[in-house]
């Protein structure tokens, strides 16, 4: 249950945001990268909201000692840029630039029931999938030392 | 845009930082959706606890239901050309993990706490986005 409850409850909030918020809408996110065109700031308002909460929440469990439901807080540690990042994250934004969808709105956008969205998410699947046995292929290659 | 739009664009974005922190004080974790998708399905081994990722994607459909619902189905355009469907989606589930992250992990989770390692891969997606779009609508015309 402690992780069940947690996990759908965020999950919700999280969900009903993005309907909300209109962010569902792979047509608006797309208004928002189109700088060049009629440019629609909903996205900046939509990130601009979500940042407040989010960050008042790091400064609130800087005081905690662990989780309410949870024994340790599992937050990236990791400070150095690399070029894996940098291209990781290039591809991702090549794709989401082509249609509009991003992984959470894609998800949440299944339930209305439109083909694309489903073709999307399984393709999306498809590409992690294929990352993952990239890096299991690369990892098998490199020479392994014991101790 | 109008008021309306300003109204429900700030208040979404409330409850999805609000969901986010909710996670990392009762969880300890970040709200990341590529991560919980990949852990979800079985293609990351670590990250959330399974149950965790999978109550996380069920619930992410029940809040958008709720808000369908409640207010009607929102209009959502979307492309219907099956390789631009395909080959987005390829590049988003590769790029994501790849790249440790999308737009909530990186953008509302990590540009929250200033991690140089977000805001690099925010400023990427972005910039990455911005260019597609143009060189898709303004050069070559597909839309």
């Amino acid at each position: 249950m402690r992780h069940i409850l947690p996990g759908l409850l965020v999950g919700l909030l999280f969900g009903a945001g993005l309907a909300l918020s209109g962010m569902i809408d792979p047509a608006r996110v797309l208004g928002f990268l189109d700088v060049g065109g009629a440019w629609d700031p909903t996205l900046a308002l939509v990130l601009g909201g979500a940042l407040l909460p989010s960050a008042l929440s790091y400064a609130f469990v800087r005081r905690m000692k662990r989780p309410v439901m949870a024994d340790e807080f599992c937050i990236p540690q990791n400070r150095i840029v690399e070029s894996r990042l940098l291209v990781g994250s290039s591809l991702f934004g090549v794709g989401w630039g082509l249609v509009g969808l991003c992984p959470g709105p894609a998800i949440a956008g299944l339930v209305l029931g439109k083909w694309q969205s489903w073709l999307f998410v399984a393709a999306m699947i498809g590409g992690m999938w294929l990352q993952r046995f990239f890096a299991d292929r690369g990892h098998r290659r490199t020479p392994q030392f014991a101790g | 845009m109008t008021f309306t739009a300003v109204l429900s664009a700030l208040a979404g974005g409330l409850l999805i930082g609000s969901a986010a922190g909710l996670l990392l004080i009762l969880s300890g974790r970040i709200a990341g959706v590529s991560g919980m998708v990949a852990r979800a399905v079985g293609i990351a081994d670590n990250g959330p606890p399974w149950l965790q990722a999978v109550s996380f994607v069920i619930g992410l459909q029940g809040g958008a239901l709720m808000v369908a619902v409640a207010t009607g189905a929102p209009a959502v355009t979307i492309t219907s050309s099956v390789p631009l469907l395909a080959g987005a989606g390829l590049l988003v589930g590769f790029g994501t993990r790849l790249g440790n992250g999308c737009t909530s992990g990186h953008g509302v989770c990590g540009l929250a706490r200033l991690s140089p390692r977000s805001i690099a891969a925010t400023v990427a997606f972005m910039s990455a986005g911005i260019v597609t779009v143009y060189l898709a609508r303004h050069l070559i015309g597909v839309d």
